[in-house]
């Protein structure tokens, strides 16, 4: 049992952020226990990703490839990651927590008796692995117990992949044996649901609205105080859920990742699914009546109260100001 | 068509919960408790199958005494009949350990598809129906939005990230995550309610199903999460705290 492995995704033709941020949980790991840091990339053509990621990992990479192996399906990924895993006897697998991981990890797991220690948000000596609770209102530490590979997977934007260090990772070629009647689904083509032409990406402030707003008729408030902002509007998911906005105006993992200067939070709880899409605004004010609301743990400015006092308020502060 | 519905009681949304003392789970006493959303969107869209091409909805579900409320909910709602896993220490089995009672409990049933929500709003493992899929040897998908039968199989609408979408084809039996959102839910007719009361409710124990606790993951200790920045919670009136922050935004941050 050795080994620190941390299986990298690819992301529109690249190796996708939170890959390298999986890569610095694995670091940490490192550190506990002296192992160094290897990497999995896995897929139908590697070459690329294992040039790409050998250039920032200490230890050395591996190539999982196989034809079967694009496009991305449980059954072939699980498949192939069980026999690299019966081969190697890794003492730590890491992931990035992605859709594709949480679609096939936990069954990987299972394979071998073992539970994915999923959405983690941070390693601390043990190691204890901490992730969050109730929609983000607690957090919980987790250990694995027995003998066995550890599975675990970092949520996106916890862990710090700017790391510079630089390095020329030894590349190996793992040779998995699959069958295409081994393959249970048969997936499609990626598609969207209709064309991208609100771009939340490049606003400079948003005002976001989730549930606290109740009714799709009290919207128009909403609309007001992004009107005397010069705002764009976001919206939690349920919000889009509920066919109130279009979709591609919401904000979170399902939906765009913004980083504006102003991000205003309205009647939204902060949910963990949200918080990865906005985190990294500059500046965030919350409004919302729940003190103990996850947003405000990432809010610079907090309004605990009733929106529907708040936001018409601020919209006449707001217009007041201009004049 | 035979669908099997796994579906979890959780706190309701924005109830106030507070660590219990021990540290590894919450309490209970005041809460009140809902179906997890998710669950819900998984019930509604096996209604609907099985409202297009017939068949028995069964839900099943995972916990202690007061469980029985939200079973008697997706009774309510249309399901036919269901199976209650009684389970007094959720919060100390592992998202295997789960997963294991529940496909042990839905194994004699052979049904054509097994449902559940894609991730509990309370432990948010999000792991159950991948992991019961294994355990079943049953082919699944997750993140799943809309469900269609097909002559071979089933036809899924799958959601990628960042507003991507996938179809994906299946043969049946299958398990599928289904993510929220994907369709309207409805409510209970005061007849449905009427009818759950005489709809079959079947209780099974881990001792019945041959299952010991056994984690391999343990939650350790619960905590309030550390602030990730330093929050001003700005004090007053709606019309205090307006002016304060139009300040803010001016003088601070600069974006008035």
């Amino acid at each position: 049992m050795s080994g620190i492995f941390v299986v990298i995704e690819e992301r529109q033709g690249r190796i996708g952020r939170i890959s390298w941020e999986a890569v610095a949980a694995g670091g940490l790991l490192a550190r506990q226990t002296g192992a160094k840091v290897n990497a999995i990339v896995i897929g139908a053509q590697t070459e690329h990703f294992a040039a790409e990621a050998a250039k920032r990992i200490s230890g050395k990479v591996v190539r999982i490839e196989h034809p079967l192996l694009a496009p991305y399906t449980a059954d072939g990924f699980s498949i192939a990651l069980e026999q690299f895993i019966r081969t190697e006897s890794p003492e730590f697998l890491v992931f990035p927590h992605t859709y594709q991981v949480r679609d096939y990890v936990p069954a990987l797991a299972a394979r071998f008796g073992r539970v994915l220690i999923g959405d983690v948000v941070s390693i601390e000596d043990g190691p204890a692995y901490t992730r969050q609770l109730m929609q983000g209102r607690l957090t919980a530490s987790y250990r694995a117990s027995g003998t066995g590979t550890v599975f675990v997977s970092v949520q996106s934007g916890a862990f710090r992949a700017d790391t510079t260090e630089s390095f020329a990772a030894e590349v190996s070629v793992f040779n998995s044996a699959i069958e295409s009647s081994q393959i249970r689904t048969k997936p499609g083509e990626a598609f969207r649901d209709s064309a991208q032409t609100v771009d939340l990406g490049s606003a400079q402030a948003i005002v976001a609205v989730g549930r606290g707003i109740r009714e799709q008729e009290n919207l128009g408030m909403i609309q007001e105080l992004a009107a005397a902002l010069g705002a764009e509007i976001a919206a939690s998911r349920p919000i889009c859920d509920n066919g109130w906005l279009p979709i591609e105006r919401q904000v979170g993992s399902s939906g765009q990742t913004v980083a504006p200067k102003l991000y205003l939070a309205v009647g939204i709880s902060g949910a963990i699914q949200h918080l990865v899409g906005m985190k990294g605004s500059q500046c965030i004010v919350a409004v919302n009546k729940d003190p103990e609301a996850p947003i405000f743990e990432v809010a610079d400015y907090g309004i605990v109260g009733d929106l529907f006092e708040v936001v018409p308020a601020l919209t006449e502060a707001l217009k007041a100001a201009h004049q | 068509m035979k669908i099997i519905v796994a579906i979890k009681q959780v706190p309701e949304r924005d109830a106030p919960v507070r660590v219990a003392l021990s540290r590894q789970w919450i309490e209970e006493a005041d809460l009140q408790f809902a179906m997890n959303e998710s669950d819900a969107y998984a019930l509604e869209e096996a209604l609907q199958l099985k409202e297009k091409v017939g068949g028995e909805v069964v839900v099943i579900s995972a916990g202690p005494e007061r469980v029985a409320t939200t079973i008697r909910e997706a009774l309510a709602k249309g399901a036919d009949r269901a199976i209650h896993v009684e389970c007094d220490d959720m919060a100390k089995r592992d998202a295997l350990g789960v997963a294991r009672l529940l496909a042990e409990a839905v194994r004699p049933e052979n049904p054509d598809l097994v449902l559940t929500g894609l991730q509990s709003d309370d432990l948010g493992y999000g792991q159950t129906g991948v992991i019961m899929a294994e355990l079943l040897s049953l082919p699944h998908a997750s993140l799943i939005l809309h469900v269609e039968r097909t002559d071979s199989g089933i036809t899924v609408k799958r959601e990628l990230e960042e507003g991507w979408f996938q179809s994906i084809e299946l043969p049946t039996p299958a398990v599928l995550m289904i993510q929220s959102g994907g369709t309207k839910l409805r409510y209970a007719t005061l007849m449905g309610i009427k009818r759950a009361k005489t709809k079959e409710l079947r209780k099974v124990t881990s001792a019945d199903l041959g299952i010991e606790n056994a984690p391999v993951v343990t939650l350790e200790n619960i905590s309030l999460p550390q602030k990730q920045r330093s929050t001003q919670i700005l004090q007053g009136t709606a019309r205090d705290t307006a002016a304060t922050l139009v300040e803010k935004l001016k003088f601070e941050v600069r974006v008035l």
